[in-house]
Parts: C-alpha cells; sequence; structure tokens
C-alpha cells in the first residue's frame, strides 16, 4: 500500500480542522482511503491543536505514525511537531509565524518556507492562509489543482464571486510555489479521477443509521463528543419526517424521548458519559415502562468532566449498571464507522421488538474521525421491525400490557388504540398494569405475582442473547498470541497485526462488537483453544476483559490499558505483543 | 352516543387517605373529561411520583406513570410525538416543582399544549412530611424542625413569567370552580397550569382545608380581567409573596391569552405530520441524502 500522512497544527481558531478536512475530501476524491484524527482541546480560540489526515491507495486502519507533512500555523505546532517529521517528508511553515530549530529539524525534511500569511494577508484575508499552505501540500504531494479549485467553488460558491477567486489565487500561490522549492517530494501517492467513496464520520454515519432504522423522534443536550449527531439531525431530521429536540438537560431528553416512544415513535438520544448519568433512572423506568428506545453513548476521557477533546473506552461500566434494579438491555459497540450505521439499524429494531433500552457505545475517536466508506458499505433497505402490537380491537377490558408471555415480549398499544387504555408504571404491577407497589406488595398472591413480572422482563435478556453476533477472530487461526479487543480498538489491532505479520509473527484479533448480553458457552468455544492473549482497552482497569471473565469465565493472560486520552497508536500494540511474546510479560 | 362518566372511571380504588384532596381533583378530572367528550382512549396522562402521582390508574384513560419530576419531559414527547392525543400531566408540589421545576419552566416557555394539574399541598405526604417548595415560612415539618427559613415557590407567577398562557388555581374545597377550570385548562391551546391548592389531611396541619376555606376566593366573581397580563400578576401575588401576607388565595382563572402553540410551529410536523403516525419509515432516496459525504 502506498500511504501518506498529513498533518496541520495551529491554535483552535486557525482553521486546523476544517484544513485537513478538505484535505481528506481532496484525498477520498482522489480514489484514496483516509483516517483522520484530531487532536484539540475545549476552547474556542487559543490552545494547541493538530489534525493528521492519513491517506492510503488500500483502506487504511488507524491514524497511522509520525507525519510525512506538516503544515505549521503557530510556534507551539513547530517545537512539538517538527521533530516528528519522516525522513523524504516536509514541514510547511512561515517565518512569520514559527520559527524552526534548526538542531530539532531532521536533515532528511524538507523545509519550505512561504509567506503564508503575507499573501493570505495581501489578498484580503489572513484566515487563508491555510488555503496557500494548502496549495502548497498538494504541489508536495503530487496532487493536481483541479480539486482543490472544485472543493473551493462547492464551499465558496455561494457567497460573493470575489471571495471564491481570493481563495483560488491564495491556493495557487501556494501550489506554484512548490516549483522553485524542490518540486514534488516523489512519495508516489496514486491519484487519480476515484471511484466515488465517501468520507464521514462515525457520528454522521450513526445519524445516517437512525434515518435508515425508522427513527422518528431525536432528542440530545449539547455534548462533547456527541453534539455532530444533534447537528446532523437536526439539519437533516424534518425533511425526513424525523422530529429533533434539543432539550433543557439529558433528563429532558431521555424522558421525551421515553414519552415519543411512549406513543409510537421510534425514538434514540445521544450523549457523553455526564449526559449519559443524568439518563440513568430514566433508563430503568424504560426497561421497566417496557418502552422502546436508543441511547447511544459517545464515550470521552472521564472521571467526571475529565478530558472533554479526548477519547477512552472507560464508561463501559456506566452502560452496564445503569439504573436501579436489574431490567434487559443489550449494548452495542460499532468497531467502524459502517457498524455505527448498522449498530444503529440494529438498536433500533431489537429496542422495539424487546421493548427495552438499547445503549450503544462508541467513543470520541470513532465519532469525530473521518472514514472512507464504499457506498455499498451503507444499506439503506434495511427491515423495520416494531414488534408485537395489539391488533386494536380491544374492548376497554381485559388488555394485558405485561401479559406474560414465554419470550417475555408482551402486546404494545399506543395511546389512542380504542380499547387497550392501560397505565404504564414505573411502579412494579400487575399483567394489566395496575399497581403492586402501593397496597399489595408483600401480600402472598402478589409476592408471586412480583417475582413472575422480574422474570418475564428478564427472559427478554435471553431473547437478546440471541440476536448478539459472536466476537470475529481475525487472523491466522493457529495464532501464537491473539489480541482481544472491543469497539473503536480493533481496527488498530488489525493494522499492528500486519505489521506483527509483515515481520513473522503469528498473531491473530478476537474483535467485540456485539458485548452485552454475551453468548457464554460459544465464546467460551472461540476462547478456549487460543494460545496466549492479551485485552487491549482504553481505560484503567480493564472494563471489558473484568466483563468478558464475569459473562463467560474467559480470563485474558495479559491486559493493556491506556488512560492518557489519546487513542492507541498501532506501534504501542507491535511493541507490546512483541513484549508479550518475547518476555510473557 | 354520549360518553358516560362511568366509562372514565377505572374500577381500581384509590389509596389516598380519606379525606385527602386529591379525590376532589380526580372527580374534577373525571368530570371534565366527560363534560369535554373526550373519548377515554384518546386521552394520556401522564404522571410523575407522589401520592398524587397515582392518579392514571384511577381513570380509564391511558396513562403513564413515571419517575419523581420527570412527568412534563414525557408528556412533551408524548405530545410531540402524537400532537392528536389529549395529554395530561398531573403530579404534586414536590414533583413539580421542587426536583421537576427546570422542566415545568422550560415546558412553559415551549407553550405545548398541555395540561398540568398540581395537586399543591405545600407538604411530601408519600415521604411522611417534609416541607416542600411551597411550605411556606417558619413551618414546622420532620425535616424543618425549626421552620422553614426558604421562601415558597409562587407557581402562579412563576408560570406567568414562563411564558404559560393559561394560569389558574383551584381549591379542592371547591369542586364547582375546580371542574370549570379543569375543563378550561384542557380546552386551552397552549400550556395550562391548574395549581390545586389541595390539602394533606395527614401531614400538613396548617394549611387545612379550614385554613384555605377562610382566604379562598374567585376571580371573576371580582371582575378579574384574565386577559390582562398585569392584573393576573397583581392577583398572582397575593400569596405567596415575600411581605408574607396571606390574606386571600385567589382562585379561577388568573391569567389566558392566545399565542401559537409548539406543535403549530414545528417544522416536523408541518411537513410529514405526528412522528408517532407516520407509517412510512423506509427512505426513499438514500443516495440523496448521502451526496453531502462525497
Amino acid at each position: 500500500m502506498k500511504e501518506i500522512a498529513f498533518r496541520v497544527g495551529g491554535a483552535a481558531g486557525d482553521g486546523v480542522a476544517s484544513t485537513a478536512e478538505t484535505f481528506a475530501r481532496l484525498c477520498v476524491r482522489g480514489g484514496l482511503w483516509v483516517h483522520t484524527y484530531s487532536s484539540y482541546q475545549s476552547v474556542i480560540r487559543g490552545g494547541h491543536c493538530w489534525t493528521q489526515v492519513r491517506a492510503g491507495s488500500e483502506p487504511v486502519l488507524s491514524q497511522g505514525e509520525d507525519p510525512d507533512v506538516l503544515i505549521v500555523l503557530n510556534q507551539e505546532t513547530a517545537d512539538i511537531h517538527v521533530p516528528l517529521v519522516r525522513d523524504g517528508g516536509a514541514i510547511v511553515y512561515d517565518e512569520q509565524l514559527s520559527k524552526l530549530d534548526a538542531h530539532a529539524v531532521n536533515p532528511r525534511v524538507r523545509r519550505v518556507a512561504l509567506p503564508m500569511f503575507r499573501t493570505a494577508q495581501d489578498l484580503g484575508e489572513s484566515m487563508m492562509k491555510n488555503v496557500v499552505a494548502l496549495g502548497a501540500s498538494l504541489a508536495l504531494l503530487d496532487i493536481p489543482f483541479e480539486p482543490m479549485e472544485k472543493a473551493i467553488r462547492e464551499v465558496f460558491g455561494h457567497k460573493k464571486p470575489e471571495i471564491v477567486e481570493m481563495n483560488l489565487k491564495a491556493g495557487h500561490t501556494g501550489y506554484d510555489a512548490i516549483a522553485s522549492k524542490g518540486g514534488s517530494l516523489g512519495l508516489g501517492i496514486p491519484i487519480a479521477q476515484g471511484p466515488g467513496r465517501m468520507m464521514m464520520t462515525g457520528n454522521e454515519a450513526m445519524s445516517l443509521g437512525a434515518l435508515a432504522g425508522g427513527c422518528r423522534f431525536y432528542a440530545a443536550y449539547p455534548m462533547t463528543p456527541a453534539s455532530a449527531i444533534l447537528h446532523w439531525m437536526a439539519a437533516n431530521g424534518p425533511k425526513h419526517g424525523i422530529m429533533v429536540k434539543q432539550a433543557e438537560d439529558e433528563l429532558a431528553v431521555v424522558n421525551m424521548a421515553i414519552g415519543a416512544a411512549h406513543a409510537g415513535a421510534r425514538a434514540m438520544c445521544a450523549t457523553s458519559g455526564g449526559g449519559f448519568s443524568l439518563m440513568v433512572e430514566a433508563l430503568g423506568q424504560a426497561g421497566m415502562t417496557e418502552t422502546p428506545l436508543v441511547a447511544v453513548l459517545v464515550q470521552r476521557t472521564g472521571p467526571s468532566t475529565g478530558l472533554p477533546t479526548k477519547t477512552e473506552q472507560g464508561d463501559l461500566n456506566l452502560a452496564l449498571g445503569a439504573g436501579q434494579g436489574d431490567w434487559p438491555r443489550a449494548i452495542l459497540a460499532p468497531r467502524t464507522a459502517s457498524e455505527c450505521f448498522t449498530a444503529i439499524v440494529k438498536a433500533l429494531n431489537l429496542a422495539d421488538v424487546y421493548q427495552t433500552p438499547i445503549l450503544v457505545l462508541s467513543d470520541l475517536y470513532l465519532g469525530e474521525g473521518n472514514r472512507t466508506l464504499d457506498r455499498d458499505a451503507l444499506d439503506f433497505n434495511v427491515p423495520i421491525l416494531r414488534g408485537f402490537v395489539a391488533d386494536g380491537n380491544g374492548d376497554g377490558k381485559g388488555y394485558k400490557r405485561y401479559r406474560f408471555t414465554e419470550s417475555g415480549i408482551s402486546p404494545r398499544a399506543f395511546p389512542g388504540m380504542k380499547g387497550h387504555q392501560f397505565t404504564a408504571a414505573t411502579d412494579e404491577h400487575m399483567e394489566s398494569g395496575i399497581l403492586i407497589s402501593d397496597v399489595l406488595a408483600g401480600v402472598p398472591p402478589w409476592v408471586e405475582e412480583r417475582r413472575k413480572m422480574m422474570e418475564k422482563r428478564m427472559r427478554k435478556l435471553e431473547g437478546l442473547r440471541s440476536e448478539m453476533s459472536l466476537p470475529e477472530l481475525w487472523g491466522p487461526p493457529d495464532a501464537d498470541l491473539t489480541i482481544v479487543s472491543w469497539g473503536s480498538t480493533s481496527p488498530t489491532v488489525r493494522e499492528a497485526i500486519g505489521r506483527l505479520s509483515a515481520e513473522g509473527h503469528r498473531v491473530n484479533s478476537l474483535e467485540f462488537s456485539d458485548i452485552f448480553p454475551m453468548r457464554g458457552a460459544e465464546i467460551q468455544e472461540i476462547f478456549e483453544p487460543l494460545k496466549t492473549t492479551i485485552m487491549i482497552e482504553a481505560n484503567y482497569t480493564g472494563q471489558f476483559a473484568r466483563l468478558l471473565r464475569a459473562e463467560t469465565g474467559c480470563k485474558a493472560d495479559h491486559l493493556f490499558t491506556k488512560y492518557d486520552g489519546e487513542p492507541f497508536w498501532p506501534r504501542e500494540i507491535v511493541d507490546r505483543a512483541i513484549q508479550v511474546m518475547k518476555h510473557g510479560a | 352516543m354520549a360518553l358516560e362518566l362511568a366509562q372514565y372511571k377505572s374500577e381500581t380504588r384509590p389509596d389516598w387517605c380519606p379525606g385527602c384532596g386529591d379525590f376532589a381533583v380526580l372527580s374534577s378530572l373525571t368530570r371534565a373529561l366527560q363534560v369535554l367528550q373526550l373519548p377515554p382512549w384518546n386521552v394520556l396522562l401522564v404522571s410523575g411520583i407522589g401520592c398524587s402521582s397515582n392518579i392514571p390508574g384511577y381513570l380509564s384513560t391511558y396513562g403513564y406513570h413515571g419517575l419523581h419530576g420527570r412527568a412534563v419531559p414525557v408528556a412533551t414527547g408524548a405530545k410531540l410525538a402524537n400532537p392528536e392525543l389529549t395529554v395530561i400531566v398531573a403530579g404534586g408540589d414536590g414533583d413539580g416543582y421542587g426536583i421537576g421545576v427546570g422542566h415545568f419552566v422550560h415546558a412553559m416557555r415551549r407553550n405545548l399544549d398541555l395540561t398540568y394539574i398540581v395537586m399543591n399541598n405545600e407538604i411530601y405526604g408519600l415521604t411522611t412530611g417534609q416541607a416542600s417548595p411551597t411550605s411556606e415560612k417558619e413551618h414546622r415539618t420532620k425535616s424543618t424542625p425549626e421552620g422553614v427559613i426558604e421562601n415558597p415557590i409562587n407557581p402562579l407567577a412563576l408560570a406567568i413569567a414562563s411564558g404559560a398562557t393559561f394560569v389558574a388555581r383551584g381549591f379542592s374545597g371547591d369542586v364547582k370552580t375546580l371542574t370549570d377550570v379543569t375543563v378550561r385548562a384542557i380546552k386551552h391551546k397552549g400550556f395550562a397550569l391548574v395549581d390545586v391548592m389541595s390539602p394533606c389531611v395527614t401531614y400538613n396541619k396548617v394549611n387545612t382545608y379550614d385554613w384555605f376555606k377562610k382566604r379562598v376566593y374567585v376571580v371573576d366573581k371580582e371582575g378579574h380581567d384574565p386577559k390582562d397580563i398585569h392584573a393576573a400578576w397583581a392577583r398572582a401575588i397575593e400569596w405567596p409573596n415575600l411581605e408574607r401576607k396571606r390574606e386571600r388565595v385567589p382562585t379561577g382563572v388568573i391569567y389566558e391569552a392566545n399565542y401559537p402553540t409548539y406543535e403549530e410551529l414545528d417544522p416536523t410536523l408541518a411537513r410529514h405530520g405526528p412522528p408517532a403516525k407516520q407509517t412510512k419509515l423506509v427512505v426513499e432516496n438514500p443516495d440523496e441524502v448521502l451526496r453531502e459525504f462525497y
């Protein structure tokens, strides 16, 4: 595979993210596969942020490693990133914005000084310095200018024609300057007219999944890194019949969604750990009233406010334990953007069929990073399962909303259906919905009734268990080492395994994407033949390792956790795998 | 064929204490639904937690008996998903003015077409007698043995200030006015608050039926114009207030105004109708949707 890593760094407000996104989109249009990772902070102006775009001729699984091309928009970027640029690469900088430490620069890296700021200012808008740098980057990487011209026209076309012309001039100035500064780097990236792939984040893929899956009510309160779902839904939902509401807090969000679901709309909400913590009581409510709901938890670094702009897989215990008492739930943890789409469709169907909350976990790394997708990865032709609904011919008596059934699934009725009136209660109730809690609790026949109602609800957990896909064992079956992972970490593990294989090691990957409830016996069968196992996850205590052991008895031999807020880099996994294979620890 | 009163009643007997003010609310609400001839299957009664929140089980309508303080957002979601339903929220002062007060304020500023009946007894009854957000200053309760030192919430003033378009008070000792107010509240297009002074005969030995009977009056009888927001404000702050004047407790419709409801302004409802009633859930033109990602 031919590949490059492009990195741009500056202060918040410098346009780092949009510059990187434009570059990534040009790569995708040129037939490459991209993976972006943004490191940013919880400020609107200032600070230090950078985005890496890794682009390759084949699917790229992670953010890669150090950059080939670095755009420096401020001094901090120079100080931190200049020493990292790889042999044969280039640093594009502006002497007016930053000074390079001559000792820090790798002699095999080209320094490209461009008066980006002045050029932009002379053209009338200093923010266009990024456009100058982007033009230069294209020339360095043999990417033709035409796609950039098209992109500029798309972005600014609705504004004044002068603005389009200014940006085109800025881009050309950067592009043309490279000819006199050593020309292209000759890294050999095969840019062509691409086959028309898409680029989107996990959050966007989830939004599309909600649309495809027939979601009709979406509520949220802004919270990084889940807000982009709200933004896409707000911009697009109403066109397609989805009602989208920003509520006063996550308590209102989840209760509104439950109210909408109770009335018959497929409902979803998304948040991060703090908001999810506020939703906890209501999730149990939906478990008790048997109301379908999809709740998405896009994890960031905890505890508490933690690092709001950093990634982690630390909220698994929160999702598993949300709500007092036991109630049936399923937890899905998509690994990729395309799985973000399918997981939401699946969650919406499971919620309606099992009449209980389904939780979907992703994280900042997957939710906010851009990935390349083939059109085939998003199949909108999906079944919409509404589950067991009453026939609508009730006589006003004898309807049992919570009828005891073998599956634990009882016939739903929606307010407005004649003759099926009932009260859904968070108190323990009879099959009819009438409360047991207040005057009947503890009275002999009702002790039995409570037990039976509890068992009825929990039978749905067994149904959900049968719906969970088994973990995927990827790579050679007779490997010496198996790396176990869940959710967004799995693709990076695959990349590490690719490198380990190239070095002659036999390593494979056991990847969980449907993570609760677990099909214990079958997972045991997969797990037991494995020689040596290492669990890799982004939290302090190894929350998934513990879940796996509790649910299946399978214990990973080694645990590699990370909790510094950064995603796993492939080299870290390679190093740890080699360490385990060589030294057994 | 006209719907009979019996058709609105359930077979479950209320478990409230004998003499509880909530019985009057139940009978007024049942009567109001019958007066309006609303089919019980088209009514959703949402409550939270507390003695009064048991009310959905005592009617034959659809009911949702949810969490403490969260009845209003559940009702909001249900009403938005299907505005063809008559959605009524009922609960206590702790539920609505204490733990759920944030939702109460936001629901009013939305002016959703909901009716909110608060059975206000100025005490926490189900938890056996602690101070509530409407307990008056100096009220001695289990949680305030030396007397409350906070000012009580004034629900009517809060409602007027927050954008409710129908604000009324009832009293369980005057079922006729309470029924009349409830009918008007349900008929009103927009957010309607009915604050009902509903004495707790077990735990509130201060604000009793007798206490109220000496103080309540019906504003209609004094020529009050509920369309006049300044007059409404003056009535609302007659009690409770910072001056701790407590001679007169106004009841009846305090404020009434006609502004667009939230449902009328919602873009999804305007284009596609109720989310709960849409049957076409398949996306017809996915490639159009995906265009922005290329």
